[in-house]
């Protein structure tokens, strides 16, 4: 664990700068800051957000558990609940089919001058996220703690090895990701 | 260079490409990429311009503090990253509806811009609410096969197609 530089904070916001960078250059390429191929994924008629969703868990679990098993990284698993994954997965859901961007390629759709992104998307995120903190005190002793089930990984929850999960899982989505370019999808 | 200026790259290497920088997250940063955290905090941020520091003792923003972190780092550099890969490709350019939206609603900014303002308020709601976004729990919860993720991801698109299909297949007629 690269433990002195995770302490630097300017440099680890010099460094987040330049992921993000990358991050934003890579999904612009991919065509996902764009309304049309967001809603063009939600309509099941181009899966390019699909395509690069999976492409980039399959390399980025295989790495990031390699590193774990290495002892260069921790993993980070959010805390669930059925109140709060679902029931906020959903809502979540119904914007990005209204917005046609999520909070991350919203920044992106900006960044290549699309309008409706800055002056809409962005105002609603950030009025969403407000009356979310105001409403939180009460959602929070309320439906974010129906069916609580902490931050547990599929490992965790079968008792396995990560490796017994991580690759198989990661087998079946290449199969998954092969098997849609055969049948044309 | 070609590549640079290339309009498009394979779905694949982009999703290769969004995976190491989920390694670089992880061992550099000690931190899973995600987004909508920086949204939660600029609102704040917001808020406190008005109110003063009495935001900072709302539960939610004593969780998650109503400032500039690596997180809004890695979310302002989505802006740039994106400014200069259109600007590379020629695609940079002011547009206030997307092509889509005209052929199914017309040209009027004003109902685009009214329906992405009510679309990005249930996004930045859901997103809280949830606890992460597409990139939070879609990419990098999933990749470390989190259950919260996995579970919050089948749900995203799960609304998104309903409402999408809802959108352009019925009120679009």
């Amino acid at each position: 664990m690269l433990k002195r530089l995770h302490d630097r904070r300017p440099a680890q916001l010099g460094l987040a700068l330049l992921v993000g960078i990358a991050f934003g250059f890579l999904l612009q390429k991919g065509g996902v800051t764009q309304y049309d191929v967001i809603i063009g994924q939600l309509l099941l008629e181009d899966h390019t957000v699909v395509r690069i969703m999976l492409s980039a868990v399959v390399v980025g679990t295989l790495g990031v558990h390699l590193l774990r098993s290495l002892g260069l990284a921790e993993l980070h698993p959010k805390p669930g609940s059925f109140g709060s994954s679902v029931v906020g997965g959903l809502i979540f859901g119904v914007g990005f089919a209204v917005l046609g961007y999520c909070p991350g390629t919203v920044a992106g759709a900006v960044g290549q001058g699309s309008m409706d992104a800055l002056l809409g998307g962005v105002v609603g995120i950030l009025l969403g996220a407000g009356v979310f903190a105001a409403l939180f005190p009460r959602l929070s002793r309320g439906i974010l703690a129906v069916g609580d089930f902490g931050d547990v990984t599929l490992p965790r929850l079968f008792k396995l090895n990560e490796w017994v999960v991580v690759l198989p899982v990661s087998v079946l989505i290449v199969l998954l990701l092969w098997w849609m370019h055969g049948v044309g999808m | 260079m070609d590549f640079l200026t290339a309009t498009r790259w394979s779905p694949y290497a982009v999703g290769a490409g969004i995976g190491v920088l989920s390694w670089l997250a992880f061992l550099l940063l000690d931190k899973p990429i995600g987004c909508s955290t920086a949204f939660a905090r600029t609102s704040g941020m917001i808020e406190k311009l008005f109110r003063g520091s009495v935001v900072d003792k709302k539960e939610y923003y004593v969780k998650f503090p109503a400032e500039i972190d690596w997180e809004w780092m890695l979310v302002l550099g989505v802006f740039i990253g994106a400014f200069l890969s259109a600007l590379a490709s020629g695609q940079l350019a002011v547009e206030w509806t997307p092509s889509r939206w005209v052929a199914a609603f017309g040209p009027t900014p004003l109902v685009r811009w009214v329906v992405a303002l009510v679309g990005g308020f249930l996004m930045g709601f859901g997103a809280r609410w949830a606890g992460g976004c597409t990139s939070g729990h879609g990419i990098s919860g999933a990749l470390q096969m989190a259950v919260s993720s996995w579970l919050a991801a089948i749900c995203f698109f799960i609304g998104g197609v309903a409402a999408a299909m809802l959108i352009f297949r019925v009120f679009a007629g």
